[in-house]
């Protein structure tokens, strides 16, 4: 089973990553752009076959190691 | 004191921490490999050097912070146990949990590699009783991650503690935006544990410790070690 782990800076953590690519998508002539964060995702195959415990596993592994919770926030799909 | 130097795979400034060491000690430092899962009998300091660990793959320390070397540290420093983390190893010791906070890219989005100005903000402890009170010296940075980040309660609790070693100021000792060039939170460049001996800092103090290279301005750092650790 296929577990996709989003991993996004949290609300009022500085993401100078996000705020560089609004500039750049302002200079690209894009228009109505707000605010842009940067994250990560990280696809995980799992030989767990029941979603729910799919899910508990990944989320597990985010709060061990895939995010930094000092930072960063994340969030689980599976299937 | 006897010492161990931690090596994971992209390390890359534990030779001119070995030095550092020696200059002060007179005795070579132990070379301690990441897949250890014991520190050497008798080990008073355990130092995370400079570099980039696994590649900075996930976040910068975070693999270390879970490689099989750390588990004996945490208990090490549990028990008391020195440990200082320069730049990557800093990086290590908040991904491990042994320090507060984190460390976000720099806010410039740049690579910084230039000196430094840091001011001793207390000197009654193993890294800086060498130094004067306010004491202001020079050190190097090198690191695209060294942005101190921690949610207010925390950076109060640390001011509160006393717990911030270190900051970035200006050659004069004055903390300003201008002086803390990878814009961490209240120009934080180091940071102490409660018992004062876990000590994490970006910037590389064994750069400055041979009058031949670059002066001697880190020196006081490794010879509050050496003093602090003598009896040991």
């Amino acid at each position: 089973m296929k577990a996709r782990v989003t991993v996004m800076p949290k609300a009022g953590v500085l993401d100078p990553q996000g705020k560089a690519i609004g500039h750049a998508l302002a200079g690209l002539g894009f228009q109505g752009v707000g605010e842009v964060r940067a994250g990560k995702v990280i696809e995980l195959e799992l030989a767990e076959t029941d979603p729910a415990k799919a899910r508990a596993e990944a989320e597990a592994m985010a709060r061990k190691l895939l995010a930094n919770m000092v930072i960063e926030s994340f969030s689980v799909t599976v299937g | 004191m006897q010492a161990g130097i931690v090596l994971f795979p992209g390390t890359n400034r534990e030779r001119d921490m070995a030095l550092a060491l020696q200059r002060v000690t007179g005795r070579k430092p132990a070379m301690l490999w990441h897949r250890d899962t014991d520190l050497p009998a008798g080990t008073d300091l355990v130092i995370l050097p400079g570099g980039f660990s696994y590649g900075d793959y996930l976040r910068c320390g975070a693999m270390a912070a879970q490689s099989p070397i750390m588990r004996a540290i945490r208990d090490f420093a549990a028990g008391g146990g020195h440990v200082l983390g320069v730049c990557n190893g800093f990086q290590m010791l908040v991904e491990a949990g042994l320090l507060p906070g984190a460390l976000l890219r720099n806010a410039s989005l740049r690579f910084l590699s230039m000196d430094c100005h840091l001011r001793v903000e207390r000197t009654d402890t193993p890294y800086t009783r060498h130094f004067q009170r306010g004491a202001v010296f020079r050190s190097t940075m090198a690191h695209g991650d060294g942005n101190y980040f921690a949610d207010e309660a925390t950076l109060d609790r640390l001011e509160g503690e006393n717990l911030v070693a270190l900051r970035y100021v200006t050659p004069a000792g004055e903390p300003t935006a201008a002086a803390n060039r990878n814009g961490s939170a209240r120009n934080i460049a180091g940071v102490l544990s409660p018992n004062l001996r876990v000590m994490g800092l970006m910037p590389h103090p064994e750069n400055q410790v041979d009058p031949l290279i670059d002066g001697t301005d880190g020196l006081p750092l490794f010879e509050s070690l050496a003093e602090a650790l003598a009896a040991a």
